[in-house]
């Protein structure tokens, strides 16, 4: 059977499956609508987290990532589950502790302001919005490759059943239909890194694989270790080694930086401190955050090995090769234009760092712009340079050298020659991926309007069935808007996401721990460190993207801040006004302490805040 | 509220129920500080400030630099157990707070 075929299959069961998950799990009030009434078993939620956490980029984008990144991709992967240290030992046993519905909730009842509710309310509508952009150019890729459909078919398919089955069941049918895409997107991702590492080197596990020695009849000869190959190859074609530290750019201060704001901006994001509401209790609050990493970590530990894999693939596959000899994946991708190949007229392909290669991406360059350079490159190389433009100059200065990131994942079981059903079960796992976290963020955004800003801060006397009601109003209107930005994607998506972790390491983060580990801190000075926070964070980022500002020393570093890594310093920045201006204003009202006091101490002993009868609810 | 502040101390919260919270939430700090510890040691320190050091050697068997490993392997397998770690003491440290309170009751 074909790949498409196949793909038809997968895709099919599999959104089936979703469905009838939907059905099951629909529900009829508030608590079940926003945290699935608190019933889920502490394993289940640690696979929905995953689910939720691991997007399109973490299934398409990472791997790809590490592959041209080598040892500085590195910060990713430490980034997005070092994370999770912090949200399990920080916030996640207290969050549930606390039992509200929402983030904004917290920040709003333990600061005792709605200013500070509302300031919370627009960084978790920001911060998801942007995320929900990215998870629909995902879906667009997979659909259009695998399936040969139009992007926009494909995007409404996809919003079509994360309407129904979020609509119908809230967080508790998101919850489920995450545990069952979490299944298919890890079969997905291990099947082909397994099947790999055993053509590359005779080993199963990939983690293994990742550090043994090459197959004597791929590699010539035999001990001949992976990484050490990889390294040679990558100095021949004038890349950096592949496992070396601190290159280009990515200096060590750079690395810490990105590495530290990703690792807080993890633990302060709302879809995934949402999840914790979801529990039984603060044991099985604690007990989901390890469950959750270890479910991650799957994937975690096996990307840096499906990023070297696909690396050596590439380079071997393409490389010096005549036009007769490239393998028909090349030709099947190129179409998506992710990747293009621009000869200087010898009929043979270089992929190199320097300025003989010939490999491109289209990137955000216009379809029409495109094909005039590809005209004008065809006359410039059956004329032998006399009229025409050399395309290649043009693509290196605009910086799309190379494929695009996303194909390696998607391409690389193409690459090894696997069975095509094993390149099918890719594109639904990547389905899988975006679908889970689009559907996670479109409930942290109608929780955000529903409950925090209609239910909290304009209508308190809204009945439950009000309120449900508003819930799947927002829920629906926001499925509709992600719908449109797959559609019309903002060409400024992929560069905006450093905006997501950078605001939420900025605000969130530092604001909850204080409000859990201090009871001193009032709520001017929390106020004050989350603008500021955001603020300074929001305006570096934005120069240096859409203003080509220089990225800032700081006086005492030798490169600049990378826009990533600032969130570290907007962390800081806001613990330190919050923490200096604490001792000019009042602590928090009596009320406020107890409930401090409450949230510290385990279950058990005083019982939980039940949130219907709680002060000010 | 300034006349607020001085009753406001933590100390005049719950007396009752302070000696045993109090004790239950120093041994939490101290659980919590020496795994943040341990995961700014493993993640920050081997993965990124000595992983240039690191990557002299090799793990021992494997083509793995060694600071390469940790900043692509060994970290993640960190972070995993810190939080089986937690999970483990702190279960136990709640059981023996509600002992606690249970027999002073």
């Amino acid at each position: 059977m074909s790949v498409q075929s196949w793909t038809y299959i997968f895709i099919g069961l599999s959104f089936s499956l979703y469905l009838i998950i939907a059905w099951r799990s629909r529900v009829s009030d508030t608590q079940g609508f926003y945290v699935a009434g608190r019933g889920i078993p502490a394993a289940a939620n640690g696979m929905a987290t995953a689910a939720d956490w691991m997007s399109a980029a973490s299934f398409l984008g990472m791997a790809g990532l590490i592959s041209t990144m080598g040892y500085s991709g590195g910060i990713y992967l430490m980034g997005w589950t070092g994370g999770y240290v912090l949200l399990a030992l920080l916030l996640a046993p207290y969050l549930r502790k606390f039992g509200h519905y929402t983030v904004p909730d917290f920040v709003g009842d333990r600061y005792d302001s709605n200013l500070a509710r509302g300031v919370a309310v627009l960084c978790a509508i920001f911060v998801s919005f942007t995320y929900v952009a990215g998870q629909m150019r995902g879906v667009g890729v997979v659909f259009s490759r695998f399936l040969e459909v139009d992007i926009n078919v494909g995007v409404v398919i996809g919003m079509a059943i994360v309407f129904i089955y979020a609509t119908l069941g809230g967080m508790k049918g998101i919850t489920w239909t995450q545990v069952a895409q979490y299944w298919v997107l890890i079969t997905a991702f291990l099947i082909p890194a397994i099947a790999i590492s055993i053509k590359l080197t005779g080993h199963t596990l990939p983690q293994v694989g990742l550090g043994s020695t090459l197959d004597p009849s791929i590699a010539g000869q035999s001990g001949v270790y992976l990484l050490e190959k990889l390294n040679q190859i990558q100095v021949d074609l004038g890349f950096n080694r592949y496992t070396d530290t601190f290159t280009g750019s990515w200096d060590k201060v750079n690395v810490f930086c990105v590495a530290l704001a990703l690792m807080v901006g993890t633990a302060g994001l709302p879809h995934v401190l949402v999840r914790f509401y979801t529990v039984k209790s603060v044991k099985a609050a604690r007990w989901s955050a390890f469950w959750a990493l270890l479910f991650i970590s799957l994937l975690y530990l096996t990307a840096p090995a499906t990023a070297a894999f696909a690396r050596y693939y590439m380079i071997e596959s393409l490389n010096g090769k005549q036009v007769d000899q490239l393998p028909t994946w090349f030709s099947n991708w190129e179409k998506t234009g992710l990747i293009l190949w621009f000869d200087n007229g010898d009929g043979t392909m270089r992929y190199s760092a320097g300025n003989d290669n010939e490999i491109f991406r289209t990137g955000a360059v216009p379809v029409a712009e495109m094909t005039t350079i590809r005209f004008a490159h065809q006359q410039w190389l059956d004329t032998n340079g006399e009229s025409g433009t050399d395309a290649r100059p043009i693509l290196r200065q605009r910086g799309l050298a190379g494929p695009d990131l996303d194909i390696i994942v998607l391409a690389t079981p193409e690459m090894a020659e696997l069975s095509s059903w094993i390149i099918a079960l890719v594109a639904a796992g990547g389905l899988a991926a975006a679908l889970s976290t689009a559907s996670g963020l479109l409930l942290v955004i109608s929780s955000s309007v529903a409950h925090d800003l209609y239910y909290r801060i304009h209508n308190p006397s809204a009945t439950e069935k009000q309120r449900l009601q508003v819930g799947r109003g927002v829920i629906g209107l926001a499925v509709v808007v992600a719908g449109i930005f797959g559609i019309y994607p903002p060409g400024f998506v992929s560069q905006v996401v450093a905006f997501a972790f950078g605001l939420a390491a900025a605000s969130f983060f530092p604001t909850l721990v204080l409000g859990i580990f201090s009871k001193r801190v009032g709520s001017t000075p929390a106020i004050c460190g989350m603008i500021a926070g955001i603020g300074f964070t929001a305006f570096y980022i934005i120069n240096c993207i859409f203003f080509n500002m220089q990225p800032w020393t700081f006086g005492i570093f030798s490169n600049g801040i990378n826009p990533q890594g600032i969130g570290t310093f907007g962390m800081l920045l806001n613990f330190l006004i919050t923490l200096s201006l604490t001792p000019f204003f009042p602590p928090p009202r009596r009320e406020i302490i107890n409930m401090i006091d409450s949230v510290r101490e385990p279950e058990g002993v005083g019982p939980a805040v039940n949130i219907e009868t709680a002060p000010e609810h | 509220m300034p006349e607020q502040w001085p009753g406001n101390t933590p100390d005049m919260v719950q007396p009752e129920n302070n000696p045993a919270l109090s004790r239950y939430w120093r041994s939490n700090l101290l659980t919590m500080f020496v795994l943040l510890g341990i995961w700014a040691a493993a993640g920050l320190g081997g993965g990124i400030l000595v992983a240039d050091w690191l990557n002299k050697y090799h793990l021992p068997g494997t083509g793995y630099p060694l600071g390469f490993w940790f900043a692509q392997q060994g970290s993640i397998m960190m972070f995993v157990i810190l939080i089986l770690v937690y999970c483990v003491l702190m279960n136990r440290l709640d059981s023996k707070h509600h002992e606690e309170i249970q027999s002073s009751n």
